[in-house]
């Protein structure tokens, strides 16, 4: 097992460092100066020059590269051109936002996507399944932004007034504030790692109103994740709704599930203990899959839901050319798919045993 | 002894029957047959031709030119009004506009009609793109073997590891927004997944029988690949490929709507609804339409492709 992790660790070093590479090489041709993104009007050639001096843009390409990669290592992801601030306080702020409303979209898609894919496999073929599996289709096929758009509608203006009434845009309602846990726990002259951690959770509203048993916060603050949540876990729900209905169809035609009936176990017991425990293998597999859909679709939900989080960084970033922080935004996202990948893989190998043994 | 004269009838008239169905039956054919038996397939073939008449036909469907203001047409109207369809009651002094008209007074339903002449070919494109660079690369790949193999592969993972629609947002900064730019950069995004299934089926059939025997008669590289290789690999880049055309759809629609694919004021489904989006609360039919356009487009691909798989997997052929 340990073996397997470290070669599996080993072999995505390479594509790690060509993350960096390509991401580097891509924000260097974007056309458009910096400067004139930054400045406008005001960019003169002395501006610039100073400009260009303070960022390092001024330097061979290699060596701009070699300070980059060099910092990255240290944690140093630069300061942003347009706001210019430290990209890791931006991180620390943003990311929390991105990571909150994936995981709750995660945990929509796994349990209601596996959900519906058992009780269609069990009940195959019957109006319960062909239900499922046309909603599952349509779910697949329909684009992020429009679920996006029309839930708002129907949530938020629709049922206005009724009790199921939610928020169509923003973290908190107004009014609302949230107290950075550093300063709840007495902890505001601490600094480094540990103090960033903390940062970090308390910008997750959901975590930080938790913490601080705020349930006010909380459940307001989950309120204004459900839609974003709904709409980017959507299209994985319908993947993994699909899967799990044919995987668990495949293992319960299986001669060890015959005998398990044979035996005279409750279907119950079949169904759940032993066919869903070989058929969630390949789900897992589809979950850590679709995480770059959850990543694409918050891109997209952010904007619509006006969340300021990784997604809507990037894309403003990209419009102002503020190349420090496409940088940062995009190695960070790429990094977290590889270490979800990874985690992917070992937990694969950790349920199958014939993965790390061969 | 006489013969039953119906028995000798039944005989003559079906020995044409008889020998069709002894036909030696090729893979297409099998393929096409079992395809038209998948009900999944036969929605989304339906689907899909309707779409493409519509399509191919939109100038006689549109009632206006899609970048026409009804202000040319000198007829009043407000931005983003709602459908009027005189069969449903609508007065019939107003003009009929069934899907309404969008903020800049167009018609909607001549704009989603159009629409059709966008999205559907690009879908094709894309992944067209996508399986010719990486059938070449997963080719090379797997015939080579070796150094060469394992950098490409390499490189086809640093691509994979970036969730799709972000790198293709970084590509289409760095080319600069547009359709075209659009489709190129989904195209990129999309090559390693048909250089994966492209190796894994050059790997599979390299040393099989047949092509050792080709090579001792004397082939060569290319031709091994093309004849011998290739049509081994095409079933996988078809299921593929038919599948991977719905996503190409939602993700060209996609960097649409955030401004980055097509530009109006040409009709695209994933611009159009960016460009109604303020008007959305007072609105909703401008993104419901187009919207509802691109889902079943996306949706009769998807449901062809899982036909298509469902048709050439021999586990289901019974």
């Amino acid at each position: 097992m340990i073996r397997f992790i470290v070669r599996r660790l080993l072999s995505s070093i390479p594509v790690l460092i060509g993350i960096v590479i390509l991401v580097f090489i891509l924000v260097r041709v974007i056309p458009g100066e910096p400067c004139t993104a930054a400045f406008g009007e005001k960019a003169t050639p002395t501006v610039c020059a100073a400009f260009s001096t303070r960022y390092g843009l001024d330097k061979p390409l290699p060596e701009q590269f070699v300070i980059y990669a060099g910092s990255l290592v240290q944690g140093d992801f630069g300061s942003s051109i347009r706001y210019g601030r430290p990209v890791a306080d931006i991180l620390l702020e943003r990311l929390p936002v991105t990571v909150e409303l994936t995981i709750l979209a995660l945990l929509f898609a796994s349990t209601v996507g596996i959900t519906l894919g058992l009780i269609s496999a069990t009940r195959r073929n019957s109006p319960v399944d062909a239900g499922t599996m046309v909603i599952a289709n349509l779910g697949v096929s329909t684009p992020v932004f429009v679920l996006g758009l029309f839930l708002a509608f129907v949530f938020a203006v629709l049922l206005k007034g009724t009790p199921l009434s939610l928020p169509p845009s923003g973290r908190l309602s107004p009014g609302l504030s949230v107290v950075p846990l550093a300063q709840v726990w007495g902890l505001t002259g601490l600094t480094g790692p540990l103090r960033s951690l903390i940062d970090f959770v308390s910008n997750m509203y959901v975590i930080n109103g938790l913490l601080t048993l705020n349930f006010g916060l909380l459940t307001d603050a989950l309120r204004h994740l459900i839609l974003p949540a709904v709409a980017v876990g959507t299209i994985p729900l319908a993947i993994i709704a699909r899967m799990t209905r044919s995987s668990l169809l495949e293992v319960l035609g299986l001669d060890y599930v015959r005998t398990a009936r044979a035996k005279g176990l409750k279907e119950r017991s079949v169904v759940i203990r032993h066919g869903m425990r070989n058929a969630l293998l390949p789900v897992v597999t589809v979950i850590g899959l679709s995480l770059g859909g959850f990543l694409s679709g918050a891109v997209l939900t952010e904007t619509i839901f006006n969340l300021t989080g990784m997604g809507k960084t990037l894309f403003e970033s990209i419009q102002g050319r503020d190349y420090i922080v496409i940088q940062g935004v995009t190695v960070v996202v790429a990094f977290i798919y590889l270490v979800v990948n990874l985690i992917v893989d070992v937990s694969y190998a950790f349920l199958d045993p014939r993965i790390r043994l061969s | 002894m006489s013969l039953n004269p119906g028995t000798a009838e039944a005989l003559t008239s079906s020995t044409p029957e008889t020998i069709a169905a002894h036909r030696p039956s090729s893979l297409s054919r099998d393929t096409l047959r079992n395809v038209v038996r998948q009900r999944s397939a036969l929605i989304g073939l339906t689907i899909l031709i309707t779409l493409f008449l519509i399509a191919i036909f939109a100038p006689f469907i549109a009632p206006t030119d899609p970048t026409l203001s009804m202000l040319d047409l000198g007829e009043p109207g407000k931005r983003g009004a709602a459908p009027c369809i005189h069969l449903f009651g609508c007065a019939a002094n107003l003009p009929q506009h069934v899907m309404g008209l969008d903020s800049n007074l167009r018609d909607e339903f001549s704009r989603v009609i159009f629409g059709a002449r966008v999205s559907l070919p690009m879908g094709f494109l894309t992944v067209g793109f996508a399986i010719v660079i990486g059938t070449i690369i997963g080719a090379i790949a797997g015939f080579a073997g070796g150094w060469l193999d394992n950098v490409l592969m390499r490189i086809m993972d640093i691509v994979l590891s970036f969730p799709s629609l972000i790198l293709a947002i970084a590509i289409v900064t760095v080319l600069g927004a547009g359709l075209f730019n659009a489709l190129l950069a989904i195209g990129i995004v999309s090559i390693p997944v048909y250089a994966r299934v492209m190796r894994a089926s050059v790997l599979s059939v390299r040393e099989a029988d047949f092509v050792t025997a080709s090579r001792a008669l004397g082939e060569s590289s290319g031709g091994l690949l093309s004849r011998r290789v290739l049509p081994n690999a095409l079933t996988p880049l078809i299921v593929q490929g038919t599948l991977g055309i719905g996503g190409a759809i939602l993700e060209v629609a996609a960097l649409s709507f955030v401004g980055l694919g097509n530009q109006p004021p040409t009709a695209e489904w994933g611009s159009m609804i960016a460009g109604d989006r303020n008007l959305f609360f007072s609105a909703p039919h401008l993104i419901f339409f187009p919207g509802f356009a691109i889902t079943l487009s996306v949706l009769g691909f998807n449901l062809l492709g899982d036909g298509i798989r469902d048709a050439l997997d021999p586990r289901l052929n019974r």
